[in-house]
């Protein structure tokens, strides 16, 4: 076939190499930055069913990294809005859209139809419980994760090889680590980090012997340094996750938070008196809240500073965007300190909002 | 001995290099975490996991190795 023709014509994949992708079914969970350019490239390859599993929908900020996407894709999910942008690129293969989130309840009914899980997701919460569900369903995982500028590749459960728990263990705590929204992230590097997850995916279809298992990958994008580190297979996190001690069947292994976590908009702050904000950043994040009644617990030194925060204030607990300081509330919440909210939006709706009232 | 730490991610945030030269004379991971840890507090409330000569070691691994590297998770995508 005239499409496919760069391809079978390098000997090492030949029309046999090109059936063996026709033949293959990849789900990439996140249509995201990462994802984006992996379904480009597989979709291109000709991945015989390509499923795409996203809940999200696109909005402008998503632009300059996610290159499945145009202006009249926002509002849009993402799983669909990808499905028919790659339909237009490549009309002989199955997509599949699954525009909803991956959960305890239905990834290991949906790893169970595909060959290879390709984790692009942007959360803790989802890589371990791909991580989980892969080896419970016996599929290997294609990994990519970024911050900023620097990213990580790596093929997991592949083989005997290791297991992503066999790198990390356990999920980190909550907030330690910062998502792309609120630290950002260079567009072109989502792209050079999803295409090396989606040339891992081909290389197994193809039956390459380098797969990237066993190792992480690292780049960092600024300096362009690399470093490849050798990860083993630790047996024992395979046979916990085996028995039962993993984020699918006990929830205190999960990274979620499920509690309602009371919420306050800028706005609303005129409403409250006695007002004690809490900034729950780490100490060296910008722009400062410079008001004396502001104080800075890191999220992650919340649980030693109960006694800096006085229960008889009505206490704003505050961070870039909203999400760590939602973490925080959801703490205190279950210390039985209930007078505080989470500001939604965080500092930077806050600066906006008060350069509005000056100018 | 002189070592070269590497730091990834956030964790070069907080020691403001990537990379940087150090004597060490003691003879565990864990002795070389609590010496850079006094050096960079912060670095105590981060999780990683610690490479030597591109590695994956325990904090019971003696340092014999020159190249160490300070790995966090990412969650980006």
């Amino acid at each position: 076939m005239e499409r496919y023709q760069r391809h079978i014509v390098l000997s090492e994949v030949g029309q046999s190499g090109q059936d063996k992708l026709s033949n293959a079914k990849v789900l990439v969970v996140g249509a995201g930055g990462l994802g984006c350019p992996i379904l480009q490239y597989l979709a291109g390859a000709g991945i015989g069913t390509l499923g795409i599993m996203d809940f999200d929908i696109v909005e402008e900020s998503n632009l300059q990294r996610q290159v499945l996407f145009g202006m009249t894709s926002i509002g849009r999910n993402k799983a669909l809005a990808a499905k028919e942008r790659l339909e237009d690129l490549n009309p002989t293969i199955t997509i599949k859209a699954y525009p909803e989130k991956l959960t305890s309840k239905n990834t290991l009914e949906l790893f169970k139809d595909y060959d290879i899980i390709v984790d692009g997701t942007d959360n803790f919460e989802t890589r371990y419980l791909i991580n989980d569900a892969a080896i419970l369903t016996e599929k290997p995982v294609v990994y990519g994760a970024i911050y900023k500028f620097e990213g990580q590749v790596s093929v997991f459960n592949y083989q005997n090889g290791p297991s992503y728990r066999c790198l990390f263990p356990i999920p980190p705590k909550e907030g330690s680590v910062a998502n792309c929204s609120e630290v950002g992230v260079l567009g072109v590097l989502t792209g050079i980090i999803g295409s090396m997850q989606a040339n891992e995916v081909i290389k197994m279809i193809l039956g390459f012997d380098d797969v990237l298992s066993g190792k992480l990958f690292c780049y960092n994008s600024k300096t362009t340094q690399t470093s490849t580190i050798n990860i083993s297979r630790n047996e024992k996190v395979f046979e916990d996750v085996l028995s039962g001690r993993n984020v699918l069947h006990d929830n205190n292994l999960s990274v979620s938070c499920d509690s309602p976590i009371q919420e306050i908009l800028v706005e609303e702050l005129y409403e409250k008196e006695n007002i004690q904000f809490i900034d729950v950043r780490e100490l060296h994040e910008q722009p400062q809240l410079d008001l004396p009644n502001c104080i800075q617990i890191p999220l992650n030194r919340i649980e030693q500073s109960l006694d800096q925060i006085d229960s008889t204030k009505t206490n704003i607990v505050f961070c870039q965007i909203g999400n760590r300081s939602k973490t925080a509330v959801g703490f205190l919440q279950k210390q039985d300190i209930n007078n505080c909210y989470s500001l939604k939006g965080g500092i930077l709706a806050l600066i906006k909002h008060l350069k509005i009232q000056t100018s | 001995m002189q070592l070269n730490i590497k730091y990834f991610g956030l964790l070069a945030e907080i020691t403001k290099c990537n990379e940087e030269p150090l004597n060490f004379s003691e003879t565990s991971v864990s002795e070389l975490l609590d010496v850079l840890f006094y050096k960079y507090p912060e670095l105590k409330t981060k999780d990683f996991q610690v490479a030597q000569n591109n590695e994956i070691v325990t904090e019971e691994t003696s340092v014999l190795g020159t190249e160490i590297a300070l790995l966090p998770p990412f969650s980006g995508g």
